[in-house]
């Protein structure tokens, strides 16, 4: 039963390593977007806040599709990154790192917007007037405090991007060995008349992996929680 | 180094026009609820901005509409103590006290902050989380973390407004010592005229954003128009005074000038210095003194000024050497008395109606 074939340990690995560029990836600028829609009394926070939350709304095909327009090599972003950088990102695992960063990008922005939305601006501002600067405000205050969001943030773009179908197989296509991750495996050997068996062992291991990222998540809470309780 | 403030700013409910200086020592920024006060103190420490007018300290100017000056909080050396504390709760006590050289707000010494610690009494909380503090304690970590960031102005916006009457007492202390050697301004937000008449050295009173009154408190709280803040039954006046000896019979011997007064046993030792404040309502006013009483002060002074803008009593203010003092008495009383400005009258007192403010300087 646990006799992993090779097809299926490298699902694993790239999706492993799909999923943890992807959380990275989106890492930086979900921090940045979720403090902004926290505090920013802007008009334009709606539109943001529309455009960040599209993925979980459309159909992951045609967030891929988009991705292939301008990603491609004759897409105009596609062409520049190929041209300058040398970066290819169609059909290759960068590209469906992206795809999943983009994807679990609400599912970061969310939790992690609420976290800041939670922070006491009171906090901040006594910092200030403590000689801290906005860069020192943030850093000490305001992303330490708001730290069980994004770890639970985090966790949850993860385990999106550990599973992600929709947007990769559109935009990346389901290439063993560089874009075939887990969820892509399952779905071929699904098609396949003998994969049954394989299928069935990379389900059982892929609800295993989302298990463990969210007991990981409890546990880093829970140490978090103790140590500002007991610092 | 004096702080300046001469601003204009928009609150809604009315315009804020707000001009007054404060020395070094306390200035009460004195005011009902809702009267700008503590939109002043925002102001002053660049958490808002005013539509117009200057903010300045010493030299350095932190705001200046017309030169399109307006310093960040965090450059402005400005200390503030908030009314809720405001403790960073993911930090221990001795984290929070040190925050401001972490941040590069200011360089703390260890002696330095030796000496805080010990001005405040917080050292047995240092490994403490803020969470775990009682409301007193919390507030005077927080004074301690403002005194450390070395602000050249000190603001206080009501620190005792959350705390109930024993915290109050419990760290009323701690402010006067603070007061005692701190050289810098300090605002003391409050709308509690004991807190006031205890603490501060000046008045600045605030009504619908501008000031009604202006100087130093035995003077301010002595004059009549400002009952609509101190509130009716609370008017009064404060006597300042040196301990010339000690608790005889559970009485002090007080010295206010040519006057000496009783007060009940101080714990203030001879030759500190102590504030009483006494009700408008609870001083008497006589011709010639009196024999078999049990009223303990009979106060030679003389009548400043009569007030009768309420049909049911007036109001005296009397001169005690330097200081003023204020009672308020019937109509009938008044007319009986042929009451007169630069009258000379004796002021009965009983020992009892006074507050001993206790206090060192």
């Amino acid at each position: 039963m646990l006799g992993f074939g090779e097809t299926e340990f490298e699902a694993i690995a790239l999706s492993l390593k799909v999923a943890l560029t992807a959380s990275l990836l989106s890492l930086v600028p979900a921090i940045a977007v979720s403090y902004w829609l926290a505090r920013s009394q802007s008009a334009l926070s709606g539109i943001v806040s529309a455009v960040v939350h599209l993925p979980l709304v459309v159909p992951p095909v045609v967030t891929g599709y988009a991705l292939l327009i301008v990603f491609s090599p004759n897409g105009w972003v596609g062409s520049f990154l190929e041209n300058t950088i040398g970066l290819e990102i169609a059909f290759r695992w960068t590209g469906a790192a992206l795809a999943a960063a983009i994807m679990a990008f609400p599912l970061l922005v969310r939790p992690l917007r609420l976290a800041f939305e939670a922070v006491d601006p009171g906090l901040e501002q006594a910092a200030g007037s403590l000689g801290a600067n906005r860069w020192r405000v943030f850093a000490t205050i305001s992303l330490p405090l708001a730290m069980p969001g994004l770890i639970a943030g985090l966790v949850l773009a993860f385990a999106k991007a550990l599973g992600e179908f929709g947007a990769t197989i559109t935009f990346v296509s389901n290439i063993p060995g560089e874009t075939q991750t887990l969820a892509l495996a399952i779905y071929s050997f699904l098609q396949s008349p003998t994969g049954d068996e394989a299928a069935l062992r990379l389900v059982l291991l892929s609800i295993a992996l989302s298990v463990c990222a969210v007991l990981l998540s409890e546990w880093l809470s829970m140490r978090i929680a103790r140590r500002s309780r007991a610092a | 180094m004096n702080l300046s403030v001469d601003i204009t700013a928009s609150l809604g409910a009315f315009e804020l026009e707000t001009k007054f200086e404060a020395v070094p020592g306390v200035t009460a920024l004195f005011g009902r609820s809702g009267a700008g006060k503590s939109s002043v103190i925002n102001m002053i420490a660049g958490l808002a901005m005013p539509t117009s007018g200057r903010i300045s300290c010493g030299g350095r100017v932190l705001f200046d509409a017309t030169k399109a000056i307006n310093l960040p909080a965090h450059r402005r050396c400005v200390g503030v103590v908030f009314q809720d504390a405001r403790l960073f709760p993911h930090m221990s006590v001795l984290r929070n006290l040190t925050f401001s050289s972490r941040v590069g707000g200011s360089t703390i010494s260890r002696d330095r902050l030796d000496e805080i610690v010990e001005l405040l009494g917080v050292g047995g909380l240092l490994h403490r989380n803020p969470t775990d503090l009682s409301g007193g304690e919390k507030q005077r970590v927080a004074i301690g973390r403002t005194l450390l960031s070395n602000p050249q102005i000190l603001l206080l916006d009501e620190p005792l407004a959350a705390l109930d009457e024993a915290r109050k007492q419990e760290i009323l202390p701690w402010i006067e010592g603070l007061r005692d050697q701190a050289k810098i301004p300090i605002l003391y937000v409050s709308h509690q005229i004991s807190e006031v008449a205890r603490l501060a050295d000046q008045i600045v009173a605030l009504d619908n954003g501008t000031v009604v009154h202006a100087g130093p408190v035995g003077t301010v709280l002595a004059s009549l128009d400002i009952d609509h803040i101190t509130g009716l039954e609370e008017a009064g006046s404060l006597l300042v005074g040196k301990v010339v000896e000690g608790a005889g019979d559970g009485l002090s011997l007080v010295d206010i000038g040519q006057e000496r007064i009783k007060l009940p046993g101080l714990e203030a030792p001879v030759g500190a210095t102590v504030r009483m404040r006494v009700r408008a309502r609870d001083v008497i006013v006589a011709k010639q003194r009196l024999e078999g009483i049990s009223i303990r002060n009979q106060i030679d002074s003389r009548v400043v000024r009569l007030s009768d803008h309420n049909e049911r009593y007036v109001e005296v203010v009397l001169a005690v050497g330097e200081q003023l003092l204020r009672a308020r008495i019937t109509r009938e009383a008044a007319g009986d008395l042929d009451l007169k400005e630069d009258m000379p009258v004796i002021a009965l007192i009983k020992t009892m109606a006074f507050d001993p403010l206790s206090g060192s300087r």
